[in-house]
């Protein structure tokens, strides 16, 4: 079947790009290889919230409208967020419908399907960037006594021995994982490397209100100075909760948490632990600064200084003099290790030759290295929020223009 | 950062770094250094190690000038105490490494040093490695470093000059993560 463009997922992002492509007629289908909001479906543990607040979830044409705006969305209703914006739009999605391959073709692309094929002049990749989770090379050398998982397979703590916890990797995920582990009773250690620490709650407001006010969440990509490194930056160690809780590390030792720096290796049965612990807890200390100081200076270029609470610091984060650098793992003491180590996009089934050596997509704010192929719903695609619900609105509104311009004139279409 | 009329001039050619950074990027074949030192034995603990080449970019490179180190034990080892010792060549290189990083991230960053002075210490239990205490391990039980910086800049971002020099440095990475080391003999 020919159709202008085809999109594959339907999470926020693809019903997005759906949403903008209707709007200006584009005939179009979204495959989805499961149901609508898949990932949010089967991919998430029990206890997660959407870190961003509800009043931030807003979708091209849709939003948020109940009673709880600043509360955070259980995993049950980002789903029945994102399937009630699939049914407002009328997103043309076909689900249970999993692509095995698309190709470049003499006049577009072929999307092959287990129901079928597409032909189509343009192709939206919007099916995520956190598809399979990703894992250190030695992670072979763990002992077999000890089990592991990863946040895909995390449910909650009840899955889980009485034993101790190794919790690798201190970003949002990390942090989440440890903290309620810990609140179960269980010991936990957590091994961190570079980290983005962030408050909850900054002067009586969201820290995400504060960085949309102050234009941080709106950086594009093409005004930061190293988008290649902005791209790769940890998440900010948030969490939704009704408490509003921080989760940053101070928080976690408060609780009982045992901090050890980046797991380094495996080598003999015992986790070796960098040495780096402090200077990345005072990167993160120094960068927060920025982020506050970068906060207040908006707050009294716009006369927000008399309202609210005043500006202040948060304490450094607490070391100990000399962490652990090593931990044998074949005394029982680690019974679990949870590898919250990051996410790999999975692309196994694109056939057209737009990979960079690390398997990333080459593009350029979402105009893939290859004519009529588009890419949303990726860290910092073309803004700092891009990889939010609130940031796939913007990106597609934006995504659309290149879209309808190469559908009209496929040769001359510019990139970004 | 302090803006001043006149440019900020560390010494650091940061332009020719950040374009090998680019050009190297999409080059990983020419981004395989080997740097290499050769040590001979003379008498007791002294040893005196030279370092002259290496390869990079490709090819066979060269210092300007062949250097030459002598290492020995103090006289409160019963030796002879013909050069410093080894552990304090790791000092040595743990200081340099970072200070350079401070030199090169602060031209990167537009402030200008006026002096950058540091400390390092490394404590150590020396039943380790003589073997009286297998709980003891060899190296060093912890590193301290202590930097004394005057720049055109606040005491913040004199803090993260010192904290992304370590990020980005090769020594504090050697000491702080574990490295594989085959030692043969011929």
């Amino acid at each position: 079947m020919r159709i202008a463009t085809v999109v594959i997922g339907a999470g926020q992002s693809g019903l997005a790009i759906s949403r903008c492509l209707s709007d200006r007629s584009i005939d179009h289908v979204v495959l989805e290889r499961s149901e609508v909001a898949n990932s949010w479906r089967t991919e998430r543990w029990d206890s997660l919230r959407l870190l961003t607040p509800n009043w931030q979830c807003r979708l091209p044409g849709y939003a948020y409208d109940d009673s709880d705006p600043d509360g955070f969305m259980t995993t049950p209703e980002v789903v029945d967020f994102i399937t009630t914006y699939a049914k407002v739009i009328a997103a043309p999605v076909q689900t249970g419908t999993t692509v095995s391959s698309v190709r470049r073709t003499d006049d577009g692309y072929r999307v092959i399907t287990d129901q079928g094929e597409w032909r189509c002049d343009t192709v939206v990749l919007a099916t995520g960037a956190f598809n399979v989770p990703h894992v250190p090379v030695f992670s072979e050398a763990v002992p077999s006594s000890v089990r592991t998982l990863t946040p895909m397979d995390y449910r909650n703590p009840e899955q889980l021995g009485q034993g101790g916890v190794m919790v690798v990797g201190a970003s949002a995920t990390g942090v989440q994982i440890a903290a309620e582990i810990r609140r179960s009773g269980r010991e936990v250690t957590l091994a961190v490397g570079e980290h983005v620490r962030g408050p909850r709650v900054y002067r009586g407001r969201d820290i995400h209100w504060w960085m949309e006010a102050a234009g941080v969440l709106d950086e594009r990509y093409d005004e930061v100075d190293d988008i290649v490194r902005a791209r790769r930056v940890p998440s900010m160690q948030l969490a939704g909760s009704p408490e509003r809780a921080t989760f940053d590390l101070n928080a976690l030792t408060s609780i009982g948490v045992k901090l050890v720096g980046r797991l380094a290796g495996i080598n003999g049965g015992r986790a070796q632990f960098s040495g780096s612990l402090r200077n990345k807890c005072e990167l993160a200390d120094l960068k927060l600064g920025r982020l506050l100081d970068r906060i207040d200076e908006w707050a009294a270029a716009n006369s927000l200084d008399d309202s609210g609470a005043p500006s202040h610091r948060f304490a450094p984060t607490v070391v100990d003099a000399s962490p652990p650098l090593g931990l044998d793992l074949t005394s029982g003491e680690i019974e679990t290790i949870i590898w919250a180590t990051g996410f790999r996009p999975d692309y196994s089934w694109l056939d057209v030759m737009v990979l960079d050596g690390k398997g990333m997509i080459r593009h350029n704010g979402g105009v893939v290295d290859s004519p009529g192929m588009y890419l949303i719903g990726s860290p910092f695609l073309r803004r700092r929020k891009s990889s939010f619900i609130d940031g796939a609105g913007v990106d597609a509104q934006e995504l659309i223009i290149e879209l309808a311009a190469y559908l009209d004139h496929p040769a001359s279409s510019s990139r970004g | 950062m302090t803006t001043t009329d006149t440019p900020v001039n560390n010494g650091v050619n940061v332009e020719a770094l950040l374009g090998a950074r680019e050009a190297l990027t999409g080059a990983p074949e020419a981004a395989q250094f080997t740097w290499r030192a050769t040590c001979e034995w003379q008498n007791g603990t002294h040893s005196r190690s030279s370092v002259e080449g290496f390869f990079g970019l490709g090819a066979e490179q060269s210092h300007r000038t062949r250097s030459e180190f002598d290492a020995d034990h103090p006289e409160i080892f019963a030796s002879a105490d013909n050069g410093v010792t080894p552990v304090e060549y790791v000092l040595v290189a743990l200081a340099s490494c970072l200070t350079a990083g401070v030199a090169a991230v602060a031209q990167n960053r537009e402030i200008q040093l006026r002096s950058v002075s540091a400390t390092i210490e490394g404590g150590m239990d020396v039943r380790g490695i003589l073997g009286a205490d297998s709980d003891v391990r060899n190296g060093f039980s912890d590193i301290k470093v202590t930097y004394d910086i005057d720049a055109d800049a606040s005491p913040d971002e004199i803090k993260a000059l010192v904290a992304q020099s370590q990020k980005r440095s090769a020594v504090y990475d050697i000491i702080t993560n574990p490295t594989n080391v085959s030692v043969e003999v011929r």
